[in-house]
């Protein structure tokens, strides 16, 4: 296809990694972040390789979502080193780009553009990031639709869908850009119980596909069942990791037993 | 068991429905509004019947001078007879078909833009407001291929008015906008020039702006550069208003949610695609109500211009009513000044009211 074939061409002249394996995505080091003199991330080390699904889970304020906002440069972090598929990020505004390039991301609250219909959504950055004639974008726009399963709304406004319907959206739009790795934001948490389902259920698809996925999210069902590994966070640190099925039947620290008895 | 029958379907009393149910649901809801509806029956009573004898039924309305009036109601002779100036100022009689040939243009270039199906609606726009000021200003001005040229100092009445306030709505509005995101940008000096010149010009009356630039400017120039006076006040206008529309719209953009920035970062859109795509169109929106109003205060406020010695509508009335033929017919001249006014100031909260209905639909949050 020619925009996988584009975007392999773009990758190509990425700027000269650090030493790492393959299929590394995501590098962390030793990565700290402080909000003033708060410090929300202490001494992060974590690395994503192709195809994992990760989800994060923790009490809030542990600095879960500030750790995957600092994969794409919404928020900065002060100290260490990021490394995403092969890029650093740096000040420099050619690394963020090319790294925004790569990562999708799905909010909380969908954040889709409410003056603009669901399928201008899908293709606003296709058209004017990658600079694809309208026609096109509107092709991958409902290919992607068709996906979610909405294509019957793609002429309506956001503030017409349910919440669901908009969060599928929102998966839709990112999906378009063809990232390499999404990253969720509890993504489930704003929407009311019978619509969890529907959203949980595209991002399943979205994990057998293949995607490279990191997931804050409080659905400890979706991490038993899609997940290869689970990260607790607690006042800013990774307090634990391991596989779904040891992290829920065994884990190690008071701190994530106290956690997982209060939301089991 | 006995069987059920439904009740058949009743007319509402007579009191609750058509003019008699909506006298007393909104005049006479309460002993206080009902006070109130009397009270204002009571001063139409008072003020429209010499209101409309004055203005209508004792009125002049023919005659060439001042002695056709003398049946003591208004004497809408004297604004017939300086209609034309009130139009034009002192613009040559003979030329006045460019003026309405400019402004007619205008009017047939806006039409489409007004009409639902119009296509390359955009590009119209844009070569509008690309070309048309550059036709205008030749037909206004003249003075190459083939047209008389009219001095500035001869421009007036109606036609000044709508110069003034017409440009100063159109440059205003892309100059507030980017001061606007200077005010909340990151750079250090970007921000604080914005302030800075948002601040200054906020913190000046317009009069004051005026006479500086009618006044002092000329004193700073060297000696025989000349400028335009009719250029100067467009600009000290355009300036100060931009001030003012800044703020405005700034206050549009802190209305959207940070959330709306990250989408669009996260998708990979630079600053200006961010602003430009998703902030300003639905920032503008929400401010549409301030934006007509300061345009609105710009439009009446052209008429200070009179006091540096620039001819608008109001300041022809005025020389008109001055003038010793028409002595003594001043309120006529100021009515007339503020229907004008009204009629102007009133279409375009109307058009306001009907484009916030527009955007609204479809999209409610």
């Amino acid at each position: 296809m020619t925009l996988e074939k584009k975007i392999m061409a773009e990758n190509d002249n990425s700027h000269a990694p650090i030493p790492v394996s393959e299929d590394v995505m995501i590098d962390m080091r030793s990565v700290h972040k402080w909000y003033d003199q708060f410090h929300v991330l202490k001494d992060i080390n974590l690395t994503v390789h192709k195809g994992e699904r990760i989800v994060i889970c923790g009490p809030s304020g542990s600095g879960k979502s500030t750790l995957i906002r600092c994969i794409n440069r919404l928020e900065e972090h002060q100290k260490g080193q990021i490394v995403v598929d092969g890029t650093e990020l740096t000040d420099d505004i050619k690394h963020i780009d090319q790294i925004r390039r790569e990562v999708g991301m799905v909010f909380q609250h969908f954040n889709l553009f409410p003056h603009l219909t669901v399928l201008e959504n899908c293709c606003l950055a296709l058209i004017w990031v990658r600079k694809m004639p309208r026609k096109e974008a509107e092709e991958i726009g409902m290919k992607f639709l068709e996906r979610v399963q909405i294509p019957e709304q793609a002429k309506k406004y956001p503030g017409q869908l349910s919440g669901g319907q908009q969060q599928r959206v929102a998966i839709a739009r990112s999906l378009c850009m063809n990232p390499s790795i999404m990253l969720f934001d509890e993504p489930t948490s704003a929407l009311d119980p019978e619509m969890i389902k529907e959203v949980l259920d595209t991002m399943i698809e979205l994990a057998e596909s293949g995607m490279t996925m990191l997931c804050v999210t409080h659905e400890m069902g979706f991490a038993k069942t899609v997940a290869n590994r689970v990260i607790f966070m607690d006042g800013g640190e990774i307090v634990e990791e391991n596989e779904p099925e040891a992290f829920f039947s065994n884990p190690q620290h008071d701190r994530t037993k106290l956690f997982l008895s209060q939301i089991m | 068991m006995a069987e059920f029958v439904s009740q058949p379907d009743l007319p509402p009393p007579v009191t609750s429905v058509g003019v008699i149910g909506w006298l007393r649901k909104n005049l006479f809801s309460s002993w206080a509004n009902s006070l109130l509806t009397l009270l204002a029956l009571y001063l139409l009573y008072v003020a429209l019947p010499p209101l409309a004898n004055w203005a209508f039924i004792k009125a002049d309305w023919v005659g060439e001078s001042r002695d056709a009036c003398d049946s003591g109601g208004a004497c809408w002779v004297f604004t017939r007879v300086r209609f034309n100036q009130f139009m034009y100022g002192f613009y040559p009689a003979a030329e006045y078909w460019r003026v309405n040939l400019a402004f007619g243009l205008l009017v047939a270039l806006m039409v489409p833009l007004f009409i639902e199906k119009t296509p390359h609606k955009g590009w119209l726009a844009a070569s509008i407001l690309l070309l048309y000021p550059i036709i205008a200003f030749y037909l206004f001005a003249g003075g190459a291929f083939g047209l008389e040229q009219v001095e500035t100092s001869l421009w007036g009445g109606l036609t000044l008015t709508l110069i003034l306030s017409g440009v100063g709505i159109v440059a205003s509005l892309p100059i507030g906008i980017v001061l606007a995101l200077g005010r909340r940008s990151s750079m250090p000096i970007v921000k604080a020039s914005s302030i800075i010149f948002i601040e200054f010009w906020r913190g000046v009356p317009l009069i004051t702006v005026l006479f500086m630039s009618s006044v002092m400017l000329p004193l700073f120039l060297p000696e025989g550069t000349h400028f335009d006076k009719l250029l100067r006040a467009m600009i000290g206008i355009v300036l100060f208003q931009s001030a003012y529309m800044a703020e405005v719209v700034r206050g549009g953009l802190q209305a959207i949610p940070k959330g709306q920035y990250e989408a669009a970062n996260a998708l990979g859109l630079s600053y200006w695609k961010t602003m430009g795509l998703i902030v300003l169109p639905q920032a503008l929106k929400l401010v549409i109500p301030g934006i007509v109003n300061t345009f609105i205060a710009l439009f009446k406020d052209t008429t200070l211009v009179l006091i540096i010695g620039l001819f608008d509508l109001l300041a022809m009335i005025q020389a008109a009513f001055t003038d010793p033929h028409w002595l003594g017919y001043a309120v006529e001249g100021y009515v007339f000044a503020a229907l004008i006014f009204w009629i102007f100031c009133f279409g375009m909260s109307r058009y306001s009211q009907a484009l916030e209905r527009k955007l609204h639909r479809g999209h409610v949050r």
